[in-house]
């Protein structure tokens, strides 16, 4: 494990509110979606997984014919599709294109593809404002923080910590009443939306044959930032394309209730181009940019691929009893939980941080939630050898590696294992688990430090099960 | 070019070529539910109401225009150029302003009224949804920038679900460049876990169905 991570989880665990705070909120994310795929509440959930899973395994197996068939339709229906590599292509392309129009504010509703790249920082950088306007990820703007979970960004903070921060950052009255913090947002908020140049979204699905981007939210500010501005910029990574708009019949029932427990989100917008002739109101020009930044490498892998076909709900970080422990921060990446564990180190490769696959009990509970049913366990199995083959390829940890040839050797030699067992069972001190500790010079040794930093080894029993059953 | 390098890098992972074409994708899903229409339209109110959204079974025209009026109570209300509102005489109403045709003026008085009025494409029993097409007859802000918003629905638009919907509607990008559905009021959870309605669009709905 890194220092850096070694170091957050422990903090993490210290903390005793931020303990509460996850386990109340993913606790209730759970509750919610379990009545919201009972089977009284959705019969044909199982078959509805197994339908999206076989969508998602064609779609991404045919993903080049896709793509083309969504760019076709997005230009034929007026708008425009711009291909990105990565983050520095992404915001080029916006600088560009707001320098051309003389844009200044930007107005943004949650993405964590524009999380992943980090857009924020790179327009400001350039002296744009660009404005989150989902509550949540407002509050994480104003405080320099990202998010804590993929839908519920802002779950580690409570109502005195916003008061808190909207007074500092806003000049505001110190408001503790989250109905009071919501209508200052809004009052703030709704002047942005007015006056933005520019909306930027992210997208929940690319629909191939409309050419059209599909947007689910709550609040209504991924409504106000398409249908305010007058150009709006969908960033999508190229996985999120899906056939048909008739497939959503699919998706949507999924998404919702796996994520919050809600049949459908209070708003899902489906938009296809900029404003058409006679129609009153919504942007004039509209593009989407597709984003690789990583998923060519992960599409590359047959094993693995199946990493791509999620679609954000979240459900794995409630239902994970690590996630539930160390947090959404701990990891190295926007993407925490089980999918982040799985995706950040084939986005940014396995050297950034190499224990992250190893972090995980492989209880399975991630895999019996996900709705569109990826084995994230078989995956972090897949990259936990990847790990181990990258260790012997640089040679590092030889003398672990020495001494599990030689567990191997000894339990494949009854005898020999029996006879190692009596040794180390009489020379062993009876009674207190602690003893290992405190034998001469035991924790000095790195490896053994580590290992018992976290666990006792326990004292030999009396007679060993051998024994015992020879006894019989 | 990035998006030859994307496609090129797309094609060599999955060792395709340019242009070759697909396997069958998996058929279309669509489960359309055999639901009565009292049953269909009963369906609907309880979603409507579950959501904390308020409903009226209107039998006439007259019944709705006269809830939408006691709705209002004198506030100011923009309504869209729905021809369902005009033939329910809701437009006629005091304190409502309709016939909107441009961008900036339907902006400016959406940013200030008190109420919304528009009519709905279809409404989705099972989730208590409402279905608005961008047209010439419905704007987008109706429904959005007012703190309230009262859709009135004919009864015969009122389908059971998603799957009817598409099923009905298999191209939407074919019919309007935004197709919403909206279903409850505007809501957050974001700050503990706390539920907060009228976040960024209305935190009152109501729904009105005619006939």
């Amino acid at each position: 494990m890194s220092a850096a991570f070694d170091e957050k989880v422990h903090n993490t665990l210290a903390d005793a509110n931020l303990q509460l705070a996850i386990y109340r909120a993913t606790g209730r994310l759970i509750d919610h979606r379990k009545h919201a795929v009972a089977a009284a509440a959705l019969p044909d959930y199982q078959e509805l997984r197994t339908a999206a899973n076989a969508l998602k395994r064609h779609t991404i197996d045919h993903l080049d014919h896709y793509l083309e068939q969504f760019e076709a339709n997005v230009a034929a229906h007026g708008g425009k599709v711009v291909y990105c590599q990565d983050a520095t292509e992404v915001a080029d392309f916006v600088l560009g294109l707001a320098k051309q129009r003389g844009a200044h504010l930007i107005v943004k509703s949650k993405s964590m593809t524009t999380e992943e790249i980090d857009l924020n920082e790179r327009l400001e950088h350039h002296q744009l404002e660009s404005v989150e306007t989902d509550l949540g990820e407002y509050i994480l703007q104003l405080a320099h923080q990202r998010p804590y979970h993929i839908v519920a960004p802002a779950l580690h903070l409570t109502r005195y910590d916003v008061g808190d921060l909207f007074a500092r950052t806003l000049g505001v009255a110190n408001e503790t009443v989250p109905e009071k913090q919501t209508l200052i947002a809004r009052a703030v908020l709704r002047q942005k939306f007015l006056a933005a140049d520019i909306g930027i979204t992210g997208a929940n699905f690319l629909l191939a044959d409309s050419g059209a981007v599909l947007i689910v939210e709550n609040e209504g500010n991924a409504r106000l930032t398409t249908s305010a501005p007058k150009i709006h910029i969908a960033v999508a990574g190229i996985e999120k394309v899906i056939p048909r708009a008739q497939d959503l019949a699919v998706f949507l029932k999924l998404l919702g209730r796996s994520a919050t427990g809600q049949a459908l989100t209070v708003y899902t917008s489906f938009l296809s181009g900029p404003r058409r002739a006679g129609e009153i109101d919504g942007p004039e020009e509209f593009y989407v940019v597709l984003l690789d930044n990583g998923r060519t490498r992960l599409l590359a892998d047959r094993a693995k691929r199946e990493s791509l076909y999620c679609i954000r709900c979240g459900a794995c970080l409630n239902h994970c009893p690590v996630y539930r422990k160390i947090g959404g921060h701990s990891f190295p990446w926007v993407y925490s939980g089980p999918i982040g564990a799985i995706i950040t180190p084939q986005f940014l490769g396995i050297e950034h941080e190499p224990s992250l696959p190893f972090a995980s009990s492989l209880c399975g509970a991630c895999a019996e939630v996900c709705p569109v049913k990826i084995d994230i366990p078989k995956v972090l199995l897949d990259l936990r050898a990847e790990a181990k083959r990258n260790e012997e390829r640089k040679g590092v940890n030889r003398l672990e590696r020495l001494a599990f040839r030689m567990w191997a050797w000894v339990m494949c030699h009854p005898r020999i294992y029996e006879m190692a067992a009596m040794v180390a069972a009489g020379v062993a001190p009876r009674g207190n688990g602690k003893w290992l500790r405190s034998a001469p010079a035991v924790m000095n040794l790195p490896p053994v430090r580590a290992w018992l930093s976290q666990r006792d080894l326990p004292p030999a029993p009396a007679a060993s099960f051998r024994e015992l059953w020879r006894k019989r | 070019m990035s998006r030859e390098a994307i496609l090129n890098k797309v094609r060599t992972a999955l060792g395709r070529t340019a242009g070759q074409g697909i396997a069958e994708p998996p058929p279309v899903r669509l489960r359309v539910a055999e639901v009565n229409a009292e049953t269909r339209l009963a369906n609907l109110l309880r979603a409507v109401e579950a959501l904390a959204g308020k409903t009226r079974r209107a039998a006439t025209a007259e019944d709705a225009r006269a809830y939408v009026g006691a709705v209002l109570d004198g506030r100011s209300a923009v309504a869209s150029n729905a021809p369902f509102l005009r033939e329910c005489g809701i437009v006629d109403l005091a304190g409502v302003q309709s016939g909107f045709t441009d961008a900036a003026a339907l902006r400016a008085i959406c940013a200030t009224a008190n109420v919304g009025i528009t009519s709905a494409d279809y409404a989705l029993a099972d989730t208590g949804t409402l279905v608005l097409l961008a047209s010439p007859a419905e704007a987008r802000l109706v429904s959005l920038l007012p703190p309230v918003h009262i859709a009135v629905v004919p009864a015969e638009r009122v389908l059971s679900g998603l799957d009817e919907l598409f099923t009905i509607l298999p191209d939407p990008a074919a019919e309007t460049s935004s197709m919403v559905l909206i279903t409850g009021p505007s809501r957050t959870a974001d700050i503990e876990q706390i539920l907060v309605r009228g976040v960024h669009g209305p935190g009152e709905i109501h729904v009105v169905v005619v006939g």
